[in-house]
């Protein structure tokens, strides 16, 4: 019963990884991606290891699984917002679709 | 102090023994690594001490997990909507939320949970004036308290419970 | 009607690429591992083409995560631990090389 759970939930998981990577594809422009492919893969790979803790229970396997949940829900959003600002300070444009842009005052700013 | 540092360096060892199993090799590098990552990082302080020993924060902690989960599963939800349909609706742009958080753990929490809920990415803090700044993929309103409201109020009440 | 026709035609693939995962014979885990890997491919064609360094810097965070994934469905149909000690491994130095990608990104030296 464990087992079957367990497969399910990697397979949800899995879904939600492979729609991730067509919005990499299909987005305009660094922000839209980083927004696309950072939530679906960060619950993706979470999704994942929670399906092999519900799979192998609470044994040396299942309880590093819980370890990698927890740091890859604390770290994704770090790196992401790294990346965001490193690519707006460095330059990058957004795309001809957007509406506002209040963040460049501040950065002129300094 | 020193009976902190004894108790840190027994709750190391024992999550290395949960996670390596019971051998004679095990044990021995547990015993040294445990003594050497205490002396070195164990005098790092937590910013307010007070607030540690308050059994109403964690109750409230277990709530905002719970809230998050949520907001988490939607936002999946909502941008594979935006990815599989044929003229993707977005309407992208940065805006600002105003917040009166200000420790480090409150203001890292509350960038992390705008991150994962729908449609928005932090990009930066202004910590002086309070202000984080937020690029949304499809912009409903420019003026900062409508903005407040929509994205990031439903966290921040409760984040000022857990860090008054 | 150009970008219409590509929709057309992706939406083919991923129907075709499906309907062969569950209808070709082969082993459990490589059915289970398929999708990663065209995710993987995907990745790697955003380096390829990415227009700006930031694109290229965004799919190599996401290559990253992808790959701890894989090792994770590894070690459960394989019945090999030793892959999620490479999982760990992997996850926290994808983190440190990225925040170090966004250093370099945003053109300021690593100790500041």
């Amino acid at each position: 019963m464990n087992e079957i759970i367990g497969k399910i939930i990697i397979s949800i998981g899995i879904i939600a990884d492979f729609i991730g990577c067509i919005g990499l594809i299909r987005f305009p422009d660094v922000y839209t991606r980083l927004q696309a492919s950072t939530k679906c893969v960060t619950l993706g790979t979470c999704g994942i290891f929670f399906g092999v803790f519900v799979h192998s229970g609470f044994t040396s396997l299942g309880i590093k699984a819980l370890l990698i949940v927890i740091f890859v829900f604390l770290t994704s959003p770090v790196s992401s917002h790294a990346l965001a600002r490193a690519a707006y300070r460095s330059g990058v444009k957004m795309c001809d679709k957007s509406v506002c842009d209040e963040y460049k005052s501040q950065v002129d700013r300094g | 102090m020193i009976y902190r540092k004894i108790f840190l360096t027994l709750l190391i060892f024992v999550i290395w023994i949960i996670l390596s199993g019971v051998e004679l090799y095990n044990i021995l590098v547990g015993i040294f690594c445990s003594i050497l990552i205490v002396l070195l990082f164990g005098d790092i302080n937590i910013q307010n001490q007070w607030t540690v020993n308050k059994p109403q924060r964690y109750l409230w902690f277990i709530y905002y997990f719970i809230v998050f989960l949520y907001e988490v599963i939607k936002a999946n939800l909502d941008v594979a909507y935006r990815i599989i349909l044929p003229n993707m609706p977005i309407k992208p742009g940065i805006v600002r939320v105003k917040t009166k958080l200000k420790s480090d753990a409150g203001l890292t929490l509350l960038a992390n949970s705008i991150t994962l809920t729908p449609g928005t990415l932090s990009v930066d803090i202004d910590k002086d004036n309070g202000y984080i700044y937020v690029h949304w993929i499809y912009v409903r309103d420019i003026n900062i308290e409508e903005t407040t409201k929509k994205i990031s109020w439903k966290f921040e009440k409760i984040l000022l419970k857990i860090f008054p | 009607m150009k970008t219409f026709i590509k929709y057309v035609l992706g939406l083919v693939l991923v129907a075709l690429f499906i309907f062969l995962n569950f209808t070709v014979k082969m082993d459990l885990p490589i059915r289970f591992l398929n999708p990663m890997i065209l995710s993987l491919v995907l990745c790697l064609y955003r380096i390829f083409i990415g227009p700006s360094p930031a694109d290229r810097a965004v799919a190599t965070d996401i290559l990253g995560l992808l790959i701890v994934g894989i090792c994770g469905i590894l070690s459960v149909f394989k019945n090999a631990a030793f892959f999620i000690d490479i999982s760990i491994a992997w996850a926290l130095q994808s983190f440190i090389g990225n925040l170090a990608l966004a250093k370099y990104l945003e053109g300021k030296k690593f100790d500041e």
